[in-house]
């Protein structure tokens, strides 16, 4: 996540959620903690009841979150900036932040090139916009001083989940000025970016009243200096807006002037919504990175050659400067034998980024029949992805489609299930489409491994063997990869020679074949290229060839034959050593160098984490110093360094090439340095702060039939809509709304309206209504509650409706589908869509006529038990 | 053998639901209908024959403590987890006229759905409305076991076992009632006034085996304040019937004696 990785070098959530008990305040926004991360949200319990921690909940709902929390805020969904800002603005004009913190551990004082132009000046612009390409030259942002020698042109610059803060600019060069006075220096340019996120603006744009926004701000902001530490807890109520990743700056950017991070208690927690979401980008199946957070390289000059993509993205000074031996291992895992010097490790067969790969763009080219072939595994797009009546009709153009599921989902029988074939907009024997289903083990019918929240590896066994033909993901790969690899044995043409060299040789087991997941496990480690040696962490990979390693970072989980950390079970102390095994090197809270003051003591008795230990000449602690264990707090580089070296013993941020906590963003996020609050595509209000942008100008809209978009207001569509999750059931729904037991909880589609709307719209409790926006309607209960507030907005009364997406048409229970409502969008540095703060209007009664929904279907069998008493 | 009990945190619980779907998963029990409700997020409703543990959702027009939420009207979101009491004297064990329901070593109260007839007396006999009959099955009785199987060897019951805040607490009951008590005083010092504990034991219940914590009314939650147990008014029914019959037996003979 570009957000954390531009801030602090890391895209992973930087403390454990067990951590928040130490907290002093902990800020849950953009998440519905209780709902979704039910066991993690203990510990916030435990520290509300045990220590008396203050819990605030910002969220346009008031959900189960909100009731276990001290504070609840509302919130008009897509102000989020507005309100951090204004808790930015709170801090510094209460001189609340940790100075001593925020001089040596961040960019705070480093005075930043006279050519950068801010927001305020530019009318919501950064410099250096190109309206032509609606993107940004980032060459102005740069630190004065920082040799612009190998940045070039800003074109060549990719955001994303690769650009993490591995910057060729040479940022560890800067001026600095420890009074924060200087006109240029981030903390003043900060100050003056903010200065306009005031209470007042809260009160009137979020529609919090100011008093309460204050006595949040207060508590919050409260949560710092040497003995205190405040947390924030965030999900995709954050991630999912066209400024998700600047959201989340935003938070960083608090963290970081309170001094929150690398601290007991403090950091920001990016709750994952699935088992393993952290280990899909850390292993991604994302199309902009490789294993580890390596960017894939991108077609044009940068990917000539292994040395030009290599100086792209190696680092002068900072981890970074380890690019090459990252690379260099991977394609040795890749590719084996056949990756020798002389063909550049096989660097050439590794694929080139194009162009829009992410879910958006291959699924418009699918509309669009660009696209033959789709294999679909543990997601449910027909009713999971954005404007799902859209991705449907993707579905329809392919030729071919491959479910790998547990169950039936609607992506696998959209053919013949879905509304539009049974409203006869579509005939079943008009869609071309080949679809294979294949049965899919479940989780506790396979070995494997699930990188949680807190980056923690756990290893799982398998309980019992999958029924039928059921099989693993791993069995599906290996023979598709064997049956794939076989076809082109012969086969003389390049564009085949990496399949043909790629290594494939899974030892197996049992009679289902079934690959050793250990040994997948044991190449992700890595080894030693020639005697198989198990490596012990990713400080022994080499960029000769003579290590291979299959993701960098978790480098460390196996490093010995028969110890699999992952596998371990017994915790050893309150951070859970000894319990599985967090990357990296088992660095329970990442930065922790930030623990102790610039002189290697801890802030306080009470915060303490890691320290220096003259005795011994290390870092010492509760943790795994995440820091180079024998560098000195005092120890000062040699002129000429490169790597870690060139860090010196104060700087705990060591993925960034200065080792410090980026308040301001050099590089690495494409829509500017620091974050700026811009309305949502779909905005009931025009853009308080810059009237002349209205929307993040390099967001992108997709706009297209089908994928229309309300204007901003629109009087068609008056009301703000935001979708979400409930806590019984999962997602779409694939893995709930097929058991019964989850099923019956949460039986049918509803949507939450406030008591005000349903008087205004004559909507009695429980009636069917029909939702809206540009891109289609459904229908779904009215749950009118006072859960759902009347927010006053520039003086007008505003409502907001909250949808759950969970429903389908398949499965026990079913009901409309909450995201054909959402569009097509993308936020410019990950490419996620916006589901949150969209334009939608409400009607009382059904959508689809009184004949009933073309989903919903009702069973009334409790209702004739309960019924009878 | 201990004494066992449930202390259910109404303060703590997050509304999640795990307790009932452990419960249903152990113990076997179906699915109780595919109904919304549209009673804010509870769609199980009730305690019933397919329904051990229910969560029950309070939307109130009233403060929560000192929370600080900022609406126009003060409001809260209270969940509580409710459960079969398993009574000291359980109605539904002296209605039973087969034998079927039964007391445990534990203090719990079982229902041996081996010998169950179905015959629903005891469902009239519950001052709480726990126990059911399964009308769309046989009609046999069904309510929480106090996972009787699992305390047997030395496990907690399902539900306790699932709840990610310790909402659900079990063990001793001695114990747990202390505990309660202190909860409610801490609770109440920390601005929660109407925080109170729901033990019924002044009544002819004579005391239950799952207490909560509460705030407000027990009446918002389903909770009879007093709950009585059928069989305390027999007593004064067999006196009255008693006192009936000799007045219409006395009239009855004074009609003869005027004949004569």
């Amino acid at each position: 996540m570009p957000g954390l990785g531009t801030s602090y070098g890391r895209g992973g959530a930087t403390t454990a959620p067990k951590d928040l008990v130490n907290s002093d305040a902990i800020l849950i926004m953009g998440s519905n903690m209780a709902e979704n991360h039910p066991v993690g949200f203990q510990w916030v319990i435990e520290a509300r009841e045990k220590h008396g921690t203050q819990v605030i909940h910002v969220d346009p709902r008031f959900t189960r979150t909100s009731a276990m929390a001290n504070i609840w805020l509302p919130l008009r969904a897509g102000s989020d900036i507005l309100l951090l800002g204004g808790l930015i603005r709170y801090a510094i004009e209460n001189e609340l932040y940790f100075r001593e913190y925020l001089v040596h551990y961040t960019n705070a004082p480093v005075i930043i090139s006279e050519k950068y132009q801010d927001t305020e000046d530019l009318e919501g612009l950064f410099s250096g916009w190109n309206p032509k390409e609606r993107k940004y030259d980032p060459t102005s942002w740069l630190y004065e001083g920082a040799e612009p020698e190998r940045w070039g042109t800003a074109a060549s610059s990719h955001g994303g989940h690769g650009g993490e803060g591995h910057s060729p600019a040479d940022l560890n060069h800067y001026e600095k000025d420890e009074t924060l006075q200087h006109p240029r220096c981030v903390f003043q340019l900060l100050k003056r970016h903010f200065s306009r996120y005031t209470a007042e603006i809260v009160e009137r744009y979020c529609g919090i009243d100011k008093e309460a926004f204050l006595h949040a701000a207060k508590t919050f902001c409260s949560a710092s200096g040497p003995d205190k530490t405040g947390a924030i807890c965030y999900a995709v109520g954050w991630t999912q807006h066209s400024t998700g990743v600047q959201i989340i700056r935003t938070a960083a950017i608090l963290q970081l002037l309170l001094g929150n991070m690398g601290r007991p208690g403090g950091g920001v927690l990016a709750l994952r919504g699935h088992a393993s979401i952290q280990g899909s980008t850390d292993v991604p199946t994302l199309y902009d990175i490789l294993p580890g957070y390596l960017s894939m390289p991108h077609f044009g000059e940068e990917s000539l050659s292994l040395d030009t993509y290599i100086q792209k993205y190696e680092a002068k000074t900072g981890w970074w400067r380890n690019f090459d031996k990252y690379i260099v291992s991977l394609l040795k895992a890749y590719y084996g034998e056949a990756a020798t010097k002389e063909n550049e490790y096989g660097f050439h067969w590794l694929p080139r980024v194009t162009g829009d790969h992410s879910h958006q763009g291959y699924w418009l080219d699918m509309v669009d029949g660009k696209i033959d072939g789709l294999f679909v595994m543990g997601q449910n797009p027909a009713v999971a992805g954005p404007n799902s009546g859209m991705e449907r009709r993707g579905l329809q153009k392919l030729k071919w489609l491959v479910v790998r599921e547990m169950v039936e989902t609607e992506t696998a029988s959209f053919w013949y299930e879905s509304p539009e074939v049974k409203r006869g907009e579509v005939k079943t024997e008009e869609i071309g489409t080949e679809v294979f289903l294949l049965p899919a083990a479940g989780h506790a019918e396979k070995d494997g491994s699930f990188t949680n929240t807190q980056r923690l590896l756990q290893w799982r066994e398998k309980a019992v063997e999958p029924p039928d033909d059921a099989r693993s993901e791993n069995w599906f790969m290996l023979h598709l990869g064997r049956l794939l690899k076989e076809k082109v044995k012969n086969d003389t043409q390049p564009r085949n020679a990496g399949l043909r060299a790629l290594t494939w040789d899974y030892p197996t087991e049992g009679v289902n074949v079934e690959p050793k997941a250990e040994e997948i496990l044991k190449e992700i480690n890595g080894w030693k290229t020639d005697t198989k040696e198990l490596v012990g962490s990713y400080t022994d990979l080499k960029a000769d060839g003579s290590t291979t390693c299959g993701c960098w970072i978790y480098s460390g989980v196996f490093p010995k034959e028969g110890q699999n950390r992952a596998n371990e079970r017994e915790s050893k102390d309150f951070y859970g050593h000894g319990w599985g095994w967090a990357w990296p090197s088992d660095r329970r809270v990442i930065y922790n160098r930030a623990s102790a003051k610039p002189d290697g003591t801890p802030w306080s008795e009470r915060k303490k984490l890691v320290w220096w230990d003259e005795e011994q000449k290390k870092w010492i602690g509760n943790d795994v110093p995440d820091f180079v264990a024998t560098k000195r707090p005092d120890y000062k580089p040699p002129e000429g360094a490169v790597g870690d070296d060139a860090l010196a013993g104060d700087k705990p941020f060591i993925l960034h090439p200065d080792g410090l906590g980026w308040i301001w963003a050099p590089t690495g996020v494409v829509d500017g340095p620091l974050p700026a609050h811009y309305e949502p595509l779909e905005s009931p209000v025009r853009n308080p702060i810059y009237p002349e942008r209205q929307t993040n100008p390099v967001s992108e809209r997709k706009a297209r039939s089908g994928n229309e978009y309300a204007s901003s207001p629109d009087g068609k569509f008056p009301y703000i809509l935001t979708t979400y999750r409930l806590t019984e059931h999962h997602t779409a729904g694939g893995m709930s709304r097929t058991l019964s037991h989850l099923a019956e909880l949460q039986p049918e589609m509803f949507a939450e309206i406030s008591t005000e709307l349903a008087e205004e719209l004559s909507i009695a409790p429980g009636e069917w209504i029909t939702v809206s926006t540009a891109r289609g309607e459904i229908e779904a209960h009215a749950l009118v509650t006072p859960r759902m507030q009347t927010l006053m907005i520039d003086g007008k009364a505003m409502q907001q409706v909250g949808l759950p997406f969970h429903w389908g048409y398949s499965g026990l229970v079913k009901g409309d589908i909450g995201n054909d409502l959402v569009a097509i969008s993308e936020e410019p540095n990950v490419r996620i869509m916006e589901t949150k703060g969209i334009l939608c209007n409400v009607k009382r009664g059904r959508a689809h006529g009184d004949g009933g929904s073309s989903t919903a279907r009702r069973v009334s069998r409790g209702d004739v038990s309960k019924g009878a008493h | 053998m201990a004494i066992t009990a449930f202390l259910t945190d109404a303060t703590i619980c997050i509304g999640c639901k795990a307790c009932e779907v452990a419960c249903k998963e152990w113990n076997e029990v179906p699915e109780d209908g595919y109904v919304w409700s549209g009673l804010s997020y509870d769609n199980t409703k009730s305690l019933g024959a397919s329904t051990w543990r229910h969560v029950l959702f309070l939307e109130q027009p009233l403060a929560a403590g000192p929370q600080l939420a900022d609406t126009s009207d003060p409001f809260r979101w209270v969940f509580l987890s409710d459960v079969c009491k398993h009574c000291a004297n359980a109605g539904c064990l002296e209605a039973c006229p087969t034998g079927s329901i039964v007391r445990t070593e534990f203090g719990g109260v079982f229902v041996q759905k081996d010998v169950c007839n179905g015959c629903g007396y005891c469902v009239v006999s519950c001052p709480f409305g726990v126990i059911d009959k399964r009308y769309h099955d046989d009609g046999r009785a069904f309510k929480c076991t106090f996972c009787y199987d699992r305390q047997k060897v030395g496990l907690m019951p399902a539900c306790a076992t699932a709840c990610p805040t310790e909402s659900i607490q079990f063990g001793d009951m001695a114990e747990l009632k202390e505990r309660g008590k202190n909860r409610v005083a801490e609770l109440k010092e920390r601005g929660y006034g109407d925080a109170r504990l729901y033990d019924p034991t002044e009544t002819s219940v004579g005391g239950v085996h799952a207490i909560s914590v509460i705030l407000g009314e027990p009446e918002a939650y389903n909770l009879p304040p007093a709950p009585q147990v059928p069989t305390s008014y027999l007593k004064s029914a067999w006196t009255s019937a008693f006192v009936s019959a000799a007045i219409l037996l006395a009239v009855v003979l004074a009609a003869f004696a005027i004949r004569l």
